[in-house]
């Protein structure tokens, strides 16, 4: 009986520990006062905390990641919701293909995605990196986008359109009336999912890397296999927490659980 | 198209690829008129209705409103109103923001705004509801807003989609009522779709019953009821006995059948479950089943002209299952069909 009644909390237990703890090893080590990363950290100081904002290239390849994380999920968004409405709305021919192809990004391995790109699109036309790395984040963003979009979509009644148009709204008035404030909760939600997928992005990022124009994650590998010291951790830290900070910004200003 | 003809459909014609769902439909609606489109799904009745809103285009013949031809006018330059079968309220506004919606595309604001949208949340009784969200209303409010939200558009036609039909039976003796206020009161033209005869035949000034795209009678509600003109009417509106006439015979799964005395000229003959007379007659029947209805019974019987239902005074003693009665299908309380079909 008890043992049974020990069996729930403790499982939560294991669960909260295995899904937070690497994140709590990390926030430690990143306090740490050695000089290499190591857990449990040795001492206590700010110093590694600091150190991050003093590193050049860590604020050009944050400035990248955040360019295209924020840039990449708009433009997929910009796409994504249009592409997700005729979807939803019209029976159009190949529309199973389209939704295949669309989600293509996120089934096909990353790996494979990045060599591709550069080795038969970026290369032979001459792109410039940044906007190849953007191209390929949209790329990337845009199957959450549709997806998710989508879903809120098929869930919301299409006659709220016919009923805004006899009350005197146009077509295009409609959608931005009554259907777009009603999907904003799949819109946000896919750019929450969009935001953090491209921000975490590697293996496309480590191939359209270039000259002085990195991902911050690629740029986080790379300092690694130079430098091993607890910077790296209070890094990890800092990302974690903004990560955090931007879903909750994210749904006190647009409204996400008012609407879901 | 007549001189009193507000709203007229002339040859509408709307076809779907090879499927047309409505075939050269001529009707002439007046104003002010309460009328309904009476139908089984498929019969074309929601496609006539969408067509007058403009939300589907005629493939063929036109749609006059108030002396202007509306074939090709935008659904949103229409003044026609519509209340959806689903209400379709727009889910993030409140009840007064959904009932401002289109005043304020119009552009009305401030205070000429308020008052519009309270007189119009105040005619359907929900003058205390404007800061409610929509999705917390019941279905019997929901659909007073959606009649409100329509009704202050001042629209010439206001049509409605099975406005009865998702509410309880209580609620709809309510709604039923308040829609022929809004009605008399400000005198709208009026058309409603509806699978449901009870509905149309208590509600409509005239009714319009559809089949397969097509118009099959046209008439008052008593009309339709005591005198459907074919066989699919009759069926329609609750006669369960209905026999073709051929060669002055009538027709039964037995075989052709002499009816005592003359027949009338037409192509079939229909029997309400009242107008057949238990107890005496020319015919005998067994009861193979019987049910109580409050005020009446009504009786399965096995008969030689097929199976034949029959409702009695619940006064009068009951026949059991299995026992033998007469019975008469009297001539002169039949409905007398101009066609078979």
């Amino acid at each position: 009986m008890t043992m049974q009644r020990l069996f729930a909390p403790v499982t939560l237990a294991l669960v909260l520990i295995f899904l937070i703890g690497p994140f709590l090893v990390i926030v430690a080590a990143s306090f740490s006062a050695g000089d290499t990363l190591a857990f449990p950290p040795q001492g206590l100081s700010f110093k590694w905390i600091l150190k991050v904002f003093t590193v050049e290239s860590f604020r050009q390849s944050f400035v990248t990641s955040m360019f295209l994380a924020i840039g990449g999920t708009f433009a997929a968004l910009l796409l994504g919701i249009p592409a997700s409405y005729a979807m939803s709305r019209y029976k159009l021919p190949f529309a199973e293909t389209v939704r295949g192809v669309v989600s293509a990004p996120i089934i096909v391995p990353g790996i494979i995605v990045g060599l591709a790109l550069l080795r038969y699109f970026v290369v032979p036309i001459g792109l410039s990196i940044t906007l190849a790395l953007f191209l390929a984040h949209t790329a990337l963003v845009l199957p959450y986008a549709v997806r998710v979009v989508s879903a809120s979509l098929n869930n919301l009644r299409s006659d709220i359109e016919e009923a805004a148009v006899l009350l005197g709204s146009s077509r295009l008035g409609a959608f931005f009336r009554v259907v777009l404030p009603n999907i904003r909760g799949g819109i946000l939600s896919a750019f929450i999912l969009g935001f953090v997928t491209s921000f975490n992005q590697v293996p496309v990022s480590l191939f359209l890397s270039g000259p002085g124009v990195r991902t911050l994650p690629v740029d986080m590998l790379g300092y690694m296999e130079i430098v091993f010291d607890p910077s790296i951790a209070a890094l990890s830290a800092l990302l974690a927490f903004l990560s955090v900070g931007i879903v909750f910004a994210a749904e006190r200003f647009l409204g996400f659980s008012r609407y879901v | 198209m007549s001189d009193t003809s507000y709203l007229s459909l002339d040859k509408l014609t709307l076809s779907y690829g090879k499927t047309v769902a409505v075939k050269d439909l001529d009707l002439d609606i007046r104003k002010g008129e309460l009328l309904a489109l009476l139908g089984p799904s498929g019969c074309g009745k929601t496609t006539t209705m969408r067509s007058i809103a403009g939300l589907m285009m005629p493939t063929g013949g036109h749609i006059r409103l108030d002396g202007v031809d509306i074939t090709r006018v935008a659904a949103n330059r229409r003044a026609v109103g519509l209340v959806f079968q689903s209400y379709a309220l727009f889910p993030h506004l409140s009840v007064f923001e959904n009932v401002a919606f289109g005043l304020k595309l119009k552009g009305l604001r401030g205070a000429e705004l308020d008052r519009k949208v309270d007189a119009g949340l105040k005619s359907v009784g929900l003058a205390d509801f404007s800061a409610r969200r929509t999705p917390e209303l019941s279905g019997g409010q929901q659909q007073r807003v959606a009649l409100a939200r329509a009704m202050v558009m001042e629209p010439k036609v206001l049509l409605l989609d099975e406005p009865l039909s998702n509410l309880d039976a209580r609620l709809r003796l309510e709604m039923r009522t308040e829609l022929q206020r809004v009605q008399k009161e400000s005198g709208v033209t009026m058309i409603f779709v509806t699978h449901d005869q009870i509905e149309a035949l208590a509600l409509a000034d005239r009714i319009v019953v559809m089949k397969s795209g097509a118009i099959e009678q046209i008439g008052a509600p008593e009309e339709i009821y005591n005198h459907p003109a074919s066989r699919f009417v009759a069926d329609f509106v609750g006669f369960e006995n209905i026999f073709e006439i051929r060669n002055g015979n009538l027709v039964t799964p037995e075989g052709e059948v002499v009816l005592p005395g003359t027949l009338p000229q037409a192509a079939g003959l229909a029997w309400r479950p009242r107008a057949v007379l238990l107890g005496s007659g020319p015919w005998s029947a067994r009861v193979r089943g019987i049910s109580f209805a409050g005020g009446t019974r009504e009786y399965v019987l096995d008969t030689p002209l097929g199976i034949i239902k029959a409702e009695v005074d619940a006064s009068l003693p009951a026949h059991a299952i299995g026992t033998d009665v007469v019975f008469d299908l009297p001539v002169e309380n039949a409905a007398v069909l101009k066609r078979f079909g």
